[in-house]
């Protein structure tokens, strides 16, 4: 278990929206190699009848009074943009020549 | 020495206007501007924005408002906590030159408060480290030894203190990023209950851990601190909707150093597992010190702590993954490689690439591997599971001891580079302080003697909403031994 290949590590990369180099790829397979062997071991806890916790706050459905309140103005909302035109953020191209 | 006088003890000084706030702010200014450049605990000074907050102290005092007993003390705060204005960078290339359009509730509450804040510390970037070696602007050097981490990732706020910078801090909590950089500069790291503080305006990292928290030089300072900074926020959907526990009063009760009855537990899987010998002879002497105060010790049993290391480096990677994913260089920070030619997609890829460090990288990969299907259940499913299983530990052993004790962190201030080359090597950093991040419950780190000359911390963890309780020993504890005195800069 947990032994990963430069072209899982390659996969993975490309779904973290990651342009790694191939430096970078060996360098990366190897650690997480080791990473991933050392957090396989809480494959060893029985745990087959265990509800999963995802936070420790027994909280559900936490909802506002639906009350109008002040949100960022538009200018503080863009503020931080890298490229914005017309008052909106301005991204690049999200599709192809031909479409 | 101005700079060398305790929270309290300053607010005290303020309330009776024997100092002003300005005189205040200048001397910890002042003091950043001649020691900053060789610890490198600030990565922002806002040297205006404190001298104003200051000034709008002592106008207030002098009319007579009503303040709170911080007004006009001086904090430094963690970079990852939105400051509206003020340059909130994550220590990240991706995040460079950020200025938030709204403060943190934590913000907003010191600011209420009265707090002056003097400027943003570094730390690892996003919060991923123990060494402030994965800050992409240069780590923090620990004023004990400045060739040696300050921990992490809060070991800017924690240096700030021990240089005499900053007076109290706030740091945030995921795995130990208060605690730990507490443990190594002989600093008082608070993580409160999660839910307790406010997560509103934290840069998320795991949002299920994250915890802010006071930085301190001595208890009742971070009591303190923390009081302010806690309580219900209706912003936050994970926050506790239920009153703070009255941590000042407990801390000053501790300081009177009687713990007659009160039942500390030894975790008997914690047993000199992986720790430094200097720093077990440490922990019990912190541990005998208590017994002299009237404290029970009772060893317990929590089978599943072995297993927290993994589940942590499961859970948080996962959480990760799925918060960074914001960072795509459309709403703020850094846009790479926008030519024209390339797709969105690819400038993403590119702007993440060239933004993020190594550490972030991996821990992004490592929580889309664990999240992919077909590895999910073995994965992070498994490790949600144990993580029940180590919450129910606690739970039973909080029927039998009333706080449980460890060492913050098994080994004191390392030197730089020592741990960076086997990211693993620095996971281990925080075997004793991820379980109450797991669980929850709140813990706290005090400064215990010295091995080889550098400061080893002493942990105290409580149960949920019981952060009173840890106040309350954390103070005895310190009451009894000799406050650690850090070199001259």
């Amino acid at each position: 278990m947990a032994a990963i290949s430069r072209e899982e590590v390659a996969h993975l990369a490309r779904l973290s929206r990651l342009a790694v180099t191939d430096e970078e790829l060996d360098r990366f397979a190897g650690q997480l190699e080791v990473i991933l062997q050392a957090v396989a071991r809480v494959g060893e806890v029985a745990a087959a009848d265990i509800p999963p916790t995802s936070h420790s706050v027994p909280l559900t459905n936490v909802l506002r009074d639906d009350v109008v309140v002040p949100g960022l103005a538009r200018e503080d909302a863009l503020s931080g943009a890298p490229d914005a035109a017309e008052d909106r953020f301005r991204v690049p191209r999200i599709l192809d020549e031909e479409q | 020495m101005l700079i060398k006088t305790t929270a309290t003890e300053l607010g005290r000084r303020l309330a009776a206007r024997e100092i002003s706030a300005v005189e205040v702010a200048t001397a910890f200014l002042d003091r950043i501007g001649a020691v900053d450049e060789r610890v490198h605990a600030f990565l922002h000074v806002d040297a205006e924005g404190a001298l104003a907050a200051a000034r709008s102290v002592d106008e207030a005092r002098a009319r007579g408002d009503e303040l709170g007993p911080l007004a006009g003390v001086p904090v430094a705060v963690k970079d990852v906590i939105a400051t509206r204005g003020v340059p909130t960078t994550c220590a990240s290339k991706i995040l460079e030159g950020w200025r938030p359009p709204y403060d943190a509730t934590i913000v907003e509450r010191m600011r209420q408060a009265g707090l002056v804040i003097l400027g943003k510390t570094n730390m690892d970037e996003f919060a991923m480290g123990s060494s402030t070696e994965y800050s992409a602007f240069g780590p923090t050097h620990n004023p004990w030894d400045l060739d040696r981490i300050p921990g992490g990732s809060g070991g800017g706020s924690a240096a700030s203190l021990v240089a005499y910078e900053a007076p109290l801090a706030v740091g945030t909590d995921t795995g130990g990023s208060i605690r730990q950089p507490g443990a190594v500069t002989g600093t008082v790291g608070a993580k409160p209950t999660y839910g307790g503080t406010s997560r509103y305006g934290l840069v998320a990292f795991s949002s299920s851990l994250d915890t802010p928290g006071p930085c301190a030089r001595t208890v009742e300072d971070a009591a303190r601190l923390h009081s302010v900074i806690a309580g219900h926020d209706p912003r936050d959907s994970t926050s506790i909707p239920a009153p703070v526990p009255d941590v000042v009063a407990a801390a000053r009760r501790g300081a009177e150093g009687d713990l007659t009855g009160v039942k500390l537990g030894l975790v008997k899987e914690f047993a000199g597992e992986g720790a430094e010998p200097g720093v077990i002879a440490a922990f019990r002497e912190g541990v005998e010190a208590l017994l002299k105060l009237g404290a029970e010790v009772v060893e317990v049993s929590c089978p599943h702590f072995e297993y927290a290391l993994p589940a942590y480096y499961l859970i948080a990677p996962s959480e990760c993954s799925s918060n960074l994913a914001r960072f795509d260089g459309v709403r703020y920070g850094l846009r790479v490689g926008d030519d024209g030619a390339r797709s969105l997609e690819e400038v993403m890829s590119v702007t993440r690439e060239a933004g993020f460090g190594p550490e972030v990288k991996r821990r992004i990969m490592i929580g889309t591997y664990a999240l992919s299907s077909g590895y999910y259940d073995a994965y992070y499913g498994q490790a949600q599971k144990v993580r029940t299983l180590l919450s129910r530990d606690f739970v039973r052993a909080f029927e039998q001891v009333d706080v449980l004790v460890s060492p913050t962190t098994p080994f004191v201030a390392f030197p730089f580079g020592s741990r960076t080359s086997d990211p693993y090597q620095m996971y281990l950093a925080d075997l004793y302080t991820i379980p109450s991040n797991l669980y929850g419950g709140p813990a706290i780190s005090i400064p215990c003697g010295l091995s080889e000359g550098l400061p080893v911390g002493f942990q105290i963890m409580a149960p949920t909403m019981a952060d009173d309780r840890m106040y309350l020993v954390g103070a005895a504890l310190e009451s009894t031994l000799a406050p650690p005195t850090p070199p001259d800069l």
